[in-house]
C-alpha cells in the first residue's frame, strides 16, 4: 500500500514538475520557448483532402500544407490574385466553335472554349512523405504492401525511410481529375463539371468503374481529360466551355492544388484505410508547412516543411501598414514560424480563460468574453477594455466579406412577387427592421448595416451607397427612414395598420429558422416586436436544420434567415444567389428566396462575364438597385470579426479569402514565456486554506469520535 | 453459473438485434440519407447530383430493409439494414462519414474515458461510501445533520456548476492545474487532475445519500447489535459488518455502471477536452453521423447487458444465499 502511495505521489510530483515554473500550462515544458503558434478548433475539420475539404475550418489547415497555381496578396486590398506555384498569372485565350482564337474582348456569345495555360515555377519540393521513398533501384519502397509489411505500422512516423520529389504539371492535372471521382465526392463536382471540358464525361466513366471498386485505387492517368492536360514537364492547360473569369479565383483554392499519382496510389493500398491513413487525414504537400500530428480528437500539428520553395515577405502594403509595424518583416523568408498547433477547444469559456493566461496567441470573441475584452469609446468605436490594454493585447477588426439576411420567399402569395403592392409590403418590412438595433443588441456592434447584396471587399461594393428605398439621407446624415413611411407603404400594399383592407383580417406571416434554445428565443421575440410596430403577426417556425432545409427545397416557408460567405471576391459570387435560373425550388440552386427578374438576369449575365472596369461598375450598380427596389432580401448586416492578439504576436491582417497566411505570421517566443510565467504563478494559499478548514471540520469528529470509542457500553 | 451465464448471453442477441432494429427505424425516421449528405457536403453548392454520389459512396442508395428487385434471399439480404447488421455484429463498425475508422476511433478514445472514468468511479465510490459510514457513526448528532444538509446542497446544484467553477478557481483564478486539454501518457495526470475532482465532488451529494440509506437501514438490526455486544470497535462494526451486508444494493447500482465507464462522461469530456467515447458521441449525434451513432448505441446496449450480468454474478459472490440458475 505504502509502495502504491508513494508511486502515485511520484506520478504526480512528476507531471506537475513537467509544467515548469507554472502549474498550468497545457503544454509540454520543453515547448515553452518554441517559435511555434498555440491555437484552436471547436470543431474537428472532416476532410483533409484537398479535392474535398471546404468549410473554413478545414481550409485553415490544408491551406497551409497545398500549394494552388494562385494565391491572394496577403496585404493587398481590394484583394488580389498573385502567383504561387505558377511562374505568372495564367495565360487565357479564348476560341469559337471553329477554334479560332478570339480576343478578349469578344463577345460572350462567340466563346466556345477558353482556354488556361499555366505554367510552374521549377524547384518546387514535396513534404517529405513515405510514400515519394525510393529504394535501391529507384522504385518507390511503400508500394504494394501486403498485411505483413503493413503490421506493426500504424502511422506515417512507423514508416522509417521518406522521400521527396519535384512538383510537376502532372500533378495538377491529376487532381482536377480527382474531382470527377465518386469516390472522392467533392462538393465542387458539379459546378466545374458544367464548365471544365470532359469533366462530366468522366465522372460518368469513373462512376461505372468505382461499381467494381468502391474504394480501391483507380489510375486516373490511364483516364483522359481533354479539359485538363499536361502540356510540358511544368505547364498544363485547361479548357473551359464558354467563358468564365472567375476560374481564376478557384485556382486559388485548394481544389486546383496538386496531388502526385504515387500519393494517391500508396494511400489506396489494402489495410491503409482502416489506420486513418488517406489522402483526407494526412495531407501531403508543398506547402509552407505539414501535418506532423492528425488527431482531430484532440490536437493537430503542423511543422515547418523543411522542403519548402523560397517565398518572401511582401515587401509592399497598403497605406498604414508599415504604421502598423505589418511591414517589418518585409522581404524575409517564409515562413517565419516553426510551426502551429492547434487543439480541440469545443467550449468557449477554457477556450478564453486559456486566451487570458497565455496559452492561446489570437482569439476571436464570444459574446460571453466581449463586455470583458472591449468598451465602446465616446464616438461609438469599440476599443480594448483597460485590462486587455494593461496586458498589452491588440484588437484587430475587418468587416467580413459575408451578409447575413431575411429571405422572403418570392414564390409565396402574400410576400412574394414583383407586384408594385408585394413590393410595398417587402420594403415597409425591410424599414421596420431595426438592423442598427439588432446589431446593438444581438452582435455587440460587431456588425455594419447591409445595404445590398455586396458586402465590403467584393469589387463593387461602394461605401458611400445606400438603399434608397430603406435609408434616407436627412441633415448630411443617412438614417433609416421613418416608420410613419412604412406604415404608408404597408396600407399601400394592402394592409392598413396590418390589416388586410379587403377582409379585415390582420396580417399574420410565418418566419421559418433553424434558430432554438434561450439566445435564439431572445432573437426571435425581437423580430416579433419588430413586424408588431406595422401591426404584423409574426409567427415563428422553429425547426431543426432538416426539416428546414426541407421546407426550403420545397418553397414551404415565407421568410426566412439566411447568409452567405463569399467564396471569391467577385460579385458573380453574390449576385448568382439572386439569379433566376439559380432558384432553390424551381432549379435546386443557391437563390433560396427564389428571385426571378428577367432584367436583373439579363444583367447578371452580361456582368458576369465583363472584366472588372467602368463598364461593369455601371452595370452591378444597376443590379444593385433594381435588388433594392424589389427587396426580396432584408440585407441584415455584414458580420464584423473582431481579433484578440496577444503582445508577443506580429503581422496579423485580416484577410478573407486567403487560406495560407499562417505563412506570414510571426511571433516572440522569449516575450511570451515570460508573459506566461508572469501571468500563471500558482496560488497556493487556497490549498493551505483548504487543508485547515479541513482539519478544522475533522478535529471536532475526531474528537466525537474518540470519546464514543471510550464510552462504556449503557 | 456457466449456464445461467451463456443463457444470458443467447438472450443479448435478440436484445441487440431489436435495439439496431429500432435504431435504424428511428434514425431514418428523422433523418433520411438525403439529410446525411446534406449536412455532410456542407451548406454550399450542394446539387441534388452530388447528394446522390454522396450516398453511393456511403451505400446509402440501397433499400433500407426491403430489396423489391433482388430475388429469392436478397430481399432481405441486399438491404442497407442487413449489410450494417452483418458487419456490426462481426464488430466490424465501417468507417464515420468523414471516412474514419469507426472501431480503431472507439479504441483509441476508450482510454482517456476510462483515464477519467475509472478514477471517479473506485475514488468516487470509495468517497462515497466513507462518507455514509461516517454520517452513520455520527448520526442523530449534529454531525450527521451537518452532512445531510451538505449532500442535499451537494444534489441540488448543476453538474455544470461544478464543472465551471472548478475550472474557475482551481485553474483560471488559482493557476494550479490547466483549465482543460489532454496528453498522453504520465502527463494524463496533470490534465485529469480536475475533472476528476470536479466529478467525484459533483457525485457526492447523491452518492453519499443514497449509501447513509441503505446503512442507515442495516444498523437497525439484530446482527449489528450481536456485534456491539461481543464487544467490537464503532468502526470494526460499520466497515466489518454493515459495509459488507449493506454491498448487495450498492452492487445493484454499482457494477451495473462498470462497463458503462468504457463509454465516459459527455459533458465532462466536452467541458475539459477529453478525447473520449462520450465527446465521441455527442460530435457524432450533432454531425448526424449515423454510422458513429449505430456503433455507440450497439456497444451502450451490448456494455449494459453485460453490466446485468457482472451484477448477478456479483450478487452471488456477495451472498451466498444467491443462486444463479
Amino acid at each position: 500500500m505504502q509502495m502504491l502511495r508513494a508511486s502515485a505521489l511520484a506520478c504526480l510530483l512528476l507531471a506537475l514538475g513537467a509544467c515548469g515554473k507554472v502549474w498550468n500550462d497545457p503544454y509540454p515544458a520543453a515547448q515553452a520557448r518554441a517559435n511555434v503558434l498555440y491555437s484552436a478548433f471547436s470543431e474537428r475539420p472532416k476532410h483533409l483532402d484537398p479535392a474535398r475539404a471546404y468549410s473554413s475550418n478545414e481550409a485553415e489547415i490544408i491551406g497551409q500544407i497545398y500549394e494552388p497555381p494562385l494565391q491572394y496578396r496577403f496585404l493587398q486590398r481590394p484583394y488580389a490574385l498573385e502567383p504561387l506555384t505558377a511562374e505568372g498569372m495564367p495565360r487565357v485565350r479564348y476560341y469559337d466553335k471553329a477554334g479560332h482564337e478570339l480576343p478578349a474582348a469578344a463577345p460572350v456569345a462567340q466563346i466556345a472554349t477558353s482556354v488556361y495555360d499555366i505554367t510552374l515555377k521549377r524547384g518546387i519540393y514535396y513534404q517529405p512523405h513515405p510514400a515519394f521513398a525510393l529504394d535501391a533501384r529507384g522504385h518507390p519502397r511503400y508500394l504494394h504492401l501486403d498485411a505483413a509489411a503493413l503490421a506493426g505500422r500504424s502511422s506515417l512516423a512507423d514508416f522509417r525511410h521518406s522521400g521527396s520529389r519535384e512538383l510537376t504539371a502532372a500533378d495538377y492535372v491529376y487532381e482536377v481529375k480527382r474531382l470527377a471521382d465518386p469516390a472522392v465526392a467533392s462538393p465542387i463536382y458539379s459546378l466545374m463539371a458544367h464548365y471544365i471540358v470532359g469533366l462530366r464525361t468522366l465522372g460518368a466513366r469513373l462512376e461505372q468503374a468505382r461499381k467494381n471498386n468502391p474504394h480501391g485505387y483507380i489510375d486516373l492517368g490511364q483516364y483522359a481529360l481533354p479539359g485538363a492536360q499536361v502540356t510540358g514537364r511544368y505547364s498544363y492547360r485547361i479548357t473551359l466551355k464558354g467563358k468564365y473569369p472567375q476560374f481564376l479565383y478557384w485556382l486559388a483554392m485548394p481544389f486546383f492544388a496538386p496531388v502526385p499519382r504515387v500519393v494517391d496510389e500508396f494511400y489506396h493500398q489494402p489495410g491503409m484505410a482502416a489506420r486513418n491513413l488517406s489522402l483526407d487525414t494526412q495531407p501531403v504537400g508543398t506547402g509552407a508547412f505539414m501535418l506532423t500530428e492528425n488527431d482531430p480528437n484532440r490536437r493537430m500539428v503542423l511543422a515547418r516543411n523543411p522542403n519548402f520553395h523560397a517565398e518572401f515577405y511582401p515587401r509592399h502594403g497598403m497605406p498604414g501598414d508599415a504604421a502598423r509595424g505589418l511591414l517589418q518583416d518585409a522581404g524575409k523568408r517564409l515562413p517565419l514560424l516553426d510551426g502551429a498547433v492547434y487543439s480541440l477547444e469545443k467550449e468557449s469559456i477554457p477556450y478564453w480563460s486559456k486566451f487570458l493566461q497565455g496559452y492561446y496567441d489570437v482569439s476571436g470573441l464570444s459574446s460571453d468574453s466581449f463586455d470583458q475584452a472591449i468598451r465602446f469609446g465616446a464616438a461609438g468605436q469599440a476599443e480594448l477594455a483597460p485590462a486587455m490594454r494593461a496586458r498589452g493585447m491588440q484588437l484587430v477588426t475587418a468587416v467580413a466579406p459575408s451578409i447575413w439576411y431575411l429571405g422572403f420567399n418570392m414564390l409565396d402569395p402574400v410576400v412574394g412577387g414583383l407586384g408594385a403592392r408585394h413590393r410595398a409590403l417587402r420594403q415597409a418590412i425591410s424599414i421596420a427592421l431595426d438592423d442598427e438595433q439588432f446589431i446593438d443588441i444581438f452582435l455587440n456592434g460587431r456588425g455594419v448595416p447591409g445595404q445590398g447584396p455586396l458586402p465590403p471587399g467584393i469589387y463593387g461594393y461602394d461605401p458611400s451607397a445606400y438603399d434608397p428605398w430603406v435609408y434616407e439621407r436627412r441633415s448630411g446624415r443617412i438614417e433609416r427612414r421613418s416608420l410613419a413611411y412604412a406604415r404608408q407603404l404597408l396600407a399601400r400594399a394592402g394592409y392598413p395598420d396590418g390589416r388586410n383592407a379587403a377582409t379585415g383580417q390582420p396580417l399574420v406571416l410565418y418566419f421559418d429558422t433553424m434558430a432554438s434554445g434561450p439566445d435564439a428565443r431572445a432573437r426571435l421575440e425581437w423580430y416579433r416586436k419588430q413586424f408588431a410596430k406595422l401591426g404584423i403577426q409574426l409567427v415563428v417556425r422553429a425547426t431543426d436544420y432538416n426539416r428546414f432545409q426541407d421546407k426550403m427545397r420545397h418553397g414551404n416557408d415565407q421568410i426566412f434567415e439566411w447568409g452567405w460567405n463569399a467564396d471569391y471576391p467577385d460579385p458573380e459570387n453574390f449576385f448568382f444567389l439572386l439569379y433566376g435560373p439559380n432558384g432553390k425550388v424551381r432549379d435546386g440552386g443557391e437563390n433560396a428566396a427564389n428571385y426571378d427578374n428577367p432584367e436583373f438576369d439579363r444583367l447578371f449575365e452580361q456582368m458576369r462575364y465583363m472584366d472588372d472596369g467602368v463598364a461593369r461598375l455601371a452595370l452591378i450598380d444597376r443590379m444593385n438597385a433594381i435588388v433594392q427596389r424589389d427587396a426580396p432580401w432584408v440585407f441584415a448586416y455584414y458580420p464584423k470579426a473582431f481579433t484578440l492578439i496577444q503582445p508577443w504576436v506580429y503581422n496579423i491582417k485580416p484577410n478573407f479569402m486567403a487560406n495560407d497566411t499562417l505563412k506570414y505570421r510571426r511571433i516572440d517566443p522569449a516575450m511570451r514565456a515570460r508573459l506566461r510565467d508572469a501571468w500563471n504563478r500558482p496560488v497556493l494559499w487556497p490549498l493551505g486554506a483548504l487543508a485547515a478548514g479541513l482539519a478544522l471540520a475533522v478535529l471536532p469528529a475526531w474528537r466525537a469520535w474518540r470519546r464514543k470509542e471510550r464510552q462504556a457500553a449503557r | 453459473m456457466m449456464r445461467y451465464l451463456v443463457k444470458r448471453l443467447l438472450y443479448a442477441v435478440p436484445i441487440l438485434l431489436g435495439v439496431n432494429l429500432l435504431t435504424f427505424a428511428l434514425f431514418f425516421v428523422v433523418n433520411t440519407p438525403d439529410d446525411m449528405a446534406r449536412l455532410q457536403l456542407g451548406a454550399k453548392r450542394v446539387t441534388p447530383e452530388a447528394i446522390a454520389r454522396w450516398k453511393t459512396e456511403h451505400g446509402y442508395d440501397e433499400p433500407l430493409f426491403y430489396n423489391a428487385r433482388a430475388a429469392g434471399l436478397g430481399k432481405v439480404v441486399d438491404t442497407l439494414f442487413a449489410r450494417k447488421s452483418v458487419a456490426m455484429f462481426m464488430f466490424d463498425f465501417g468507417r464515420s462519414d468523414d471516412g474514419r475508422d469507426i472501431g480503431r476511433e472507439i479504441r483509441t478514445r476508450m482510454w482517456p474515458s476510462l483515464a477519467i472514468a475509472v478514477p471517479v468511479f473506485a475514488i468516487g465510490l470509495a468517497t462515497n461510501i466513507s462518507f455514509a459510514l461516517l454520517m452513520i457513526f455520527f448520526r442523530g448528532t449534529y454531525l450527521d445533520w451537518a452532512g445531510l444538509a451538505l449532500c442535499i446542497v451537494l444534489m441540488s446544484i448543476s453538474g455544470l456548476f461544478y464543472i465551471i467553477a472548478g475550472q474557475f478557481f482551481i485553474a483560471k483564478l488559482w493557476h494550479l492545474l490547466p483549465i482543460s486539454g489532454y496528453s498522453g501518457g504520465i502527463h494524463a495526470l496533470r490534465f485529469i487532475l480536475l475533472p476528476v475532482l470536479v466529478s467525484i465532488v459533483a457525485g457526492l451529494g447523491s452518492g453519499a445519500r443514497w449509501y447513509r440509506t441503505i446503512f442507515q437501514e442495516e444498523i437497525g438490526k439484530d446482527y449489528v447489535r450481536t456485534a456491539r455486544a461481543k464487544g467490537l470497535s464503532e468502526v470494526r462494526v460499520l466497515f466489518g459488518h454493515v459495509l459488507r451486508n449493506g454491498l448487495i444494493p450498492i452492487l445493484t447500482g454499482a457494477v451495473a455502471v462498470l462497463p458503462l465507464l468504457f463509454l465516459g462522461s459527455l459533458l465532462t469530456e466536452s467541458f475539459f477536452g477529453i478525447p473520449g467515447l462520450g465527446s465521441y458521441t455527442v460530435d457524432a449525434i450533432q454531425a448526424q453521423d449515423f454510422a458513429i451513432v449505430r456503433a455507440m448505441v450497439f456497444l451502450g446496449s451490448l456494455l449494459y447487458i453485460v453490466g446485468l450480468m457482472l451484477t448477478d454474478v456479483s450478487y452471488a459472490l456477495a451472498d451466498p444465499r444467491v443462486r444463479l440458475g
